[in-house]
């Protein structure tokens, strides 16, 4: 009864959807922002990488709330998972192979992570994508080595400082008579590795964040298993 | 179009789940599924016919051959925010399974619709 | 050009019956797994549609740190569904 209401519900609103959707048209050319964006992204910013440019500089108080959003769900996950009772730790490594093998792609994945957010107004990539490779990799060690940690006063050093640095080039912006998050910085030459004014340096300590943040959050995810 | 509906099929899939289904990591499946549909309608939305990426790799490409950006941008919002609601989802979920040591939300009588 | 259009069909055809298979199947670890596959497909449908931006966090998002939370979830409770 229950699911022949919800088919009957979901008939209903997926031929509303899709009459919406298939009226829009697909391929045609974007709306007056996106040109905007597109037509201005080089001589406003001085970044190559549209999306780049568009989440830090003309969104970049969306991507600080963003940010904000990702350390309260982190915060909450240790808040909620957190236990009082100190617990014995299974001594059970993964095979050989995988240990060895994690041991050699640990230091790369951790550099592709780097590159990744360092040449994240370049090509794609940023923050974000450089920060969750960084975890990945940390997730790799967590899997083959059960003794492998973190330090976590180190951890939330580097977020405490990521978040810090964000919130502190914005006001900057702001002390020197532009609008918050502005970019005030030279734009320098495009396609260059150092360029487009504030963007490099706001998306690194992104990365920094982020990293911390996820690794965080995958380290009190796995102490619940490892009792 | 093909993007559009296979979008909306997948949207319809989560939805049905989250409707019908009684296991709670059932539900937070389907929910990640109606996530992936909507970010891949955003960004079918956002596509040009025959357009590059919006990176100006090159001094000769143009701006007026170029997919949107803004789509992408939200989209690369909205899948960091999703991981952080799926987590906070699923540890809740352990926490329920601690103290009720069943996932049926028939069973855990306060969730019941 | 073709080529490109049967390969977008497959995937879709593919991005579907994963979908499906998260939803229908019992076992909760292999429903996980469609969701994995089903973050694979939608990367490599974005990177068909010109955002490798999105492409690349779905990848390392979706694919691993997604599926990583929901495996340690049904470590901790139940793996089948009643």
């Amino acid at each position: 009864m229950r699911k022949v209401f919800a088919i009957l519900l979901l008939g209903i609103f997926g031929y509303y959807i899709l009459n919406t959707v298939l009226n829009l048209g697909f391929g045609n050319e974007p709306g007056t922002v996106g040109k905007h964006y597109l037509d201005s992204t080089i001589n406003n910013i001085g970044c190559v990488n549209t999306v780049t440019s568009i989440v830090v500089s003309y969104r970049g108080f969306d991507t600080l709330g963003e940010v904000t959003v990702l350390f309260l769900a982190a915060t909450g996950l240790g808040a909620i998972l957190y236990d009082k009772k100190s617990k014995k730790r299974e001594i059970q490594h993964a095979s050989l192979i995988v240990r060895v093998s994690s041991q050699i792609f640990y230091p790369i994945i951790v550099l592709l992570g780097a590159y990744v957010f360092v040449h994240g107004h370049l090509t794609p990539g940023g923050g974000f994508q450089g920060g969750a490779i960084i975890a990945t990799g940390v997730l790799l060690m967590f899997m083959s080595y059960r003794t492998f940690e973190t330090n976590h006063n180190i951890l939330s050093w580097i977020e405490s400082l990521a978040g810090i640095l964000f919130v502190s080039i914005g006001f900057t912006g702001l002390l020197l008579g532009h609008t918050f998050l502005e970019n005030f910085l030279p734009h320098g030459v495009p396609n260059e590795l150092v360029s487009g004014g504030i963007i490099p340096i706001i998306y690194i300590a992104v990365g920094f964040k982020v990293g911390a943040e996820l690794t965080t959050l995958l380290d009190n995810m796995l102490k619940t298993i490892r009792q | 179009m093909i993007y559009y509906i296979t979008s909306v099929l997948l949207i319809l899939i989560g939805m049905y789940a989250v409707l019908v289904k009684k296991n709670l990591v059932k539900i937070v499946i389907g929910l990640t599924i109606i996530d992936a549909g909507v970010h891949l309608l955003l960004i079918a939305i956002g596509y040009v016919q025959d357009a590059t990426a919006p990176i100006f790799s090159t001094e000769s490409l143009t701006s007026d051959k170029m997919v949107d950006p803004v789509p992408q941008a939200l989209v690369l919002t909205a899948i960091v925010i999703g991981l952080g609601v799926t987590a906070v989802a699923l540890a809740l979920i352990i926490r329920l399974y601690d103290h009720h040591k069943t996932l049926n939300i028939n069973k855990i009588r306060k969730l019941k619709w | 050009m073709i080529w490109l259009s049967i390969l977008v069909f497959v995937l879709c055809v593919v991005l579907i019956v994963a979908a499906l298979f998260a939803i229908i199947q019992r076992d909760l670890m292999l429903a996980v797994i469609g969701t994995g596959a089903v973050s694979v497909i939608l990367s490599i449908l974005f990177l068909i549609l010109q955002a490798p931006d999105v492409a690349l966090t779905e990848a390392a998002i979706g694919i691993a740190l997604t599926t990583i939370i929901f495996i340690i979830t049904l470590k901790k409770t139940t793996r089948y569904e009643e």
